[in-house]
């Protein structure tokens, strides 16, 4: 599989994830989406840098082409998924009573 | 220097956010099992999306500008801190937000309680 379909495949489980699995339904939230919209200028200025400087190099069969801010568009689903994926498990074991408080290690 | 040129993106990272931990007191790095359990599954998948990718050559990383420690499945040292200290970010961000803004519901809240 190519960089993009592995990337629209990545975003599509950590939805899966997030709405069907542990069901945290963070994709329905404003918490979620403020947090990302918080993200997201970070880790297009990381992708910014990892990819204007040729630290990571693409191969540019594998990528549909466009680009932002120098990073291959598809770098935008995979730091998605990987987010969602990450908060959903987070709030995951919150929910399951894991390290509830700040306050508290369990 | 130029062997820094990723790690100088992870240390921004963790500037741009771990401050959220000192001064908003978002508690996130106490909370280390939770941390684990919410990283680890993801950071595994994320490792064997990577390995598959330098495989086939969908990516690869300029020896010039990273340390050269390499771990499993020829995957640099850096990539794989990244899987750790991206997440711990996110989290620290919608912690933050919860932190100002108490009243939105993330869905953890009432554990122990009622649903």
């Amino acid at each position: 599989m190519s960089y993009t379909q592995l990337a629209i495949l990545a975003v599509a489980l950590s939805a899966i994830l997030d709405l069907f699995i542990v069901r945290t339904r963070l994709l329905t939230r404003r918490a979620f989406w403020t947090s990302y919209a918080i993200i997201l200028p970070f880790q297009i200025f990381t992708n910014w840098w990892l990819t204007s400087r040729n630290i990571v190099i693409y191969d540019r069969h594998q990528i549909l082409g466009p680009r932002l801010a120098s990073a291959p568009i598809e770098d935008i689903a995979f730091g998605f998924a990987l987010i969602l994926g990450v908060l959903s498990l987070w709030v995951f074991w919150g929910r399951r009573g894991v390290a509830v408080r700040s306050d508290k290690n369990n | 220097m130029r062997h820094w040129g990723y790690l100088a993106a992870l240390i921004f990272v963790v500037i741009a956010s771990f401050w959220l931990e000192i001064f908003l007191k978002v508690g996130v790095l106490r909370r280390m099992k939770r941390l684990i359990y919410s990283i680890a599954p993801i950071a595994l998948l994320f490792i064997g999306w990577d390995s598959y990718a330098v495989w086939r050559h969908h990516w690869r990383f300029d020896s010039t500008q990273i340390l050269k420690i390499y771990g499993a499945f020829n995957i640099p040292l850096e990539e794989y801190l990244f899987f750790i200290i991206v997440p711990i970010a996110a989290i620290m961000t919608l912690e933050a937000v919860r932190k100002r803004r108490p009243h939105w519901i993330i869905g953890d809240e009432n554990v122990g309680g009622q649903k």
